[in-house]
């Protein structure tokens, strides 16, 4: 942690940044909350633990953040995968932000480049643990009815407060589907059909592109597992059409590029 | 002054029962994995009683989160509307914090200062409310700063005070709360003077209604303060649709080329697309105007125009809030911020 406060004053105090988007202590001993430190004598409120969950790369796209001037930000790994993401979407141009990236020994290391993100991004372990896999499987040996009413019990909870795209930094659309009337895509109430239709649209917007960082499940006050639908989604992105989304910057989005060798298993 | 009577815990199955049996749709709280909603139940055996807080306010009792108002046909030229009668059916929310029970009074403000909402009246007017006092309260509480009170009994038909693990005391305050004991007298016993006080929670004011609405005015302008506050807004809905007081709605029509619904639905000022102008202008272009907007709104427009507070100190917005923004926390610094 004191590393990370070092490097925050430093580059605070030398105006290569003007601000610090990291994370402070929160409402309750559970929570943190994103610590936006634009002084030096600030850094010391950085904390750095378990506890720090939310992806901060969804602050790169708020105008009231972009107009605070160059950023760095304390990423954890699927932070630096969602900056990757955005370089193969062309959201963001080269060195144009600093990360933070903490190590497992309490090191900081300071990334600006594409390049530097991804060769560190290369040296991570990577893929699902045995916990997710097991979670998925579980979902996919459920019988069809089994799992519609699986899914129509969590997505039908959802009161369509958009939190979850709201916390998302890969849902950064300037107007999003559900917000589009002419003609009216998906349905307005959040109905069992409206709810459903808003959560898988949103899933399969993000499927080879959800780098996973599990923000849009920590966000939803209903406590709805969407993380599990993205992560079956990006699961099968991942064995049909070799998709790993967020580790590199140069990588073609799957469920828009045809290739001939594509597996194509899921036509019959 | 109300009547008290003495309520057992263990006679709230047959309380329920009796409810139900008379044609009233009793709402309870629930608890789903860790939410907690007022859902319809017919035993007690569903019912949480240990709760600090819902998840979900009690507001969709009256005001639903989607609402259909009309159903239209498109034929070439021709459209035709039939209007879609409101749904109201006698209802008894049962167990509804003292917070709760107070958002109908500021619901009630806003859904009929002007012409009157024929959606909203007659749902008002079968509710019956069967509130519980808190013994508890958490850090995201602060009902006493904004006029309420742990064991406040206004809002309620009948307050309900748990005094031990076997019995309430139950104040019987209105009619409709009459009623209910009209329904299952046997189950009101006579109290003997009974102090609820000893059992309420503790919860410290941070703050008062009173300053805030009085230094909101000249805040308005401090760009740098609301700034400051809300940089890590990430402008979602969830505090206006778990709040029991905010009550914006959108009117939209769900259509194809044949016909559709015309309906209400919730909406938030924390959207960008809630102030967006068809030209393409919004007048709240930035996340920062639009947290304003809802502190202005809850703490100074609403006190000013209707005579109410819009905020009741239930503290859902801040539990729920998933970048952990703390109403309570914000509206203090405010009253203490250098206008």
């Amino acid at each position: 942690m004191e590393a990370l406060r070092t490097k925050a004053r430093e580059l605070l105090e030398s105006g290569a940044v003007k601000v610090v988007i990291g994370y402070g202590a929160g409402s309750d001993p559970q929570r943190v909350r994103a610590l936006f430190a634009r002084t030096a004598d600030q850094v010391g409120q950085l904390v750095w633990d378990h506890r720090c969950r939310q992806n901060l790369a969804a602050y790169l796209i708020k105008p009231d953040v972009k107009a605070l001037g160059r950023m760095a930000i304390v990423a954890r790994p699927a932070t630096l995968r969602t900056i990757m993401q955005y370089a193969a979407e062309n959201q963001l141009a080269n060195d144009s932000i600093v990360l933070l990236a903490v190590t497992d020994d309490g090191q900081i290391a300071e990334l600006t480049s594409f390049a530097a993100i991804e060769e560190h991004l290369a040296a991570l372990p990577r893929g699902l643990t045995p916990e997710q896999q097991q979670e998925l499987d579980k979902i996919e040996k459920m019988s069809l009815d089994e799992r519609w009413a699986f899914w129509s019990a969590e997505v039908g909870r959802c009161i369509k407060c958009y939190a979850c795209r709201a916390a998302c930094p890969l849902c950064y659309c300037h107007r999003c589907i559900t917000d589009v009337n002419q003609p009216q895509w998906i349905p307005i109430a959040s109905d069992p059909l409206g709810n459903l239709e808003w959560n898988v649209v949103r899933a399969m917007h993000l499927a080879g592109r959800c780098v996973d960082c599990g923000s849009c499940a920590d966000a939803c006050p209903e406590g709805i597992r969407i993380d599990l639908l993205n992560r079956l989604l990006g699961r099968e992105a991942l064995t049909q059409f070799g998709a790993e989304p967020g580790y590199s910057p140069r990588k073609e989005y799957a469920l828009s590029s045809f290739k001939p060798d594509d597996k194509e298993e899921f036509i019959r | 002054m109300s009547e008290q009577k003495i309520l057992q815990k263990k006679s709230l199955g047959e309380l329920v029962q009796k409810l139900t049996a008379a044609g009233n749709r009793v709402l309870a709280p629930v608890r789903s994995g860790e939410q907690l909603g007022f859902e319809e139940v017919t035993s007690p055996r569903k019912v949480a009683d240990d709760y600090i807080q819902t998840t979900r306010s009690a507001k969709a009792a009256v005001f639903p989160r989607y609402e259909p108002m009309l159903r239209f046909t498109l034929a070439g030229k021709d459209v035709s509307a039939e209007e879609i009668a409101p749904e109201s059916r006698p209802t008894v929310l049962f167990g509804p914090h003292p917070c709760d029970a107070a958002s109908f009074a500021t619901l009630t403000a806003v859904f009929t200062w002007d012409s009157g909402d024929a959606y909203f009246e007659p749902k008002l007017a079968k509710l019956t409310v069967i509130g519980l006092s808190c013994t508890k309260g958490d850090a995201y509480c602060f009902c006493t700063s904004v006029g309420g009170g742990p064991g406040d009994t206004r809002g309620s038909d009948i307050l309900l005070t748990p005094l031990d693990a076997n019995q309430y005391l139950a104040e019987i305050l209105t009619d409709k709360g009459r009623a209910v004991v009209a329904i299952a007298p046997t189950l009101f016993a006579n109290a003997n003077g009974q102090a609820k006080d000893r059992v309420l929670a503790k919860i410290a004011p941070r703050f008062t209604a009173k300053k805030i609405a009085e230094r909101l005015p000249a805040l308005f302008p401090k760009k740098e303060v609301w700034l400051e506050q809300s940089l890590r807004c990430v402008g979602c809905g969830c505090c206006a649709y778990v709040c029991p007081t905010c009550s914006c709605f959108d009117i939209q029509d769900e259509r194809d080329r044949y016909g559709g619904v015309r309906m209400r639905c919730w909406d938030s000022c924390g959207f960008g697309l809630f102030t967006l102008h068809a030209s393409g202008h919004n007048p709240r272009a930035v996340q920062s105007e639009r947290w304003r907007q809802r502190v202005m709104h809850k703490f100074s427009y609403q006190p000013e125009r209707l005579g109410v507070l819009g905020c009741v100190g239930c503290g859902r917005c801040s539990r729920s809030c998933p970048v952990d923004m703390n109403l309570g926390e914000h509206v203090g610094a405010l009253a203490e911020a250098k206008a």
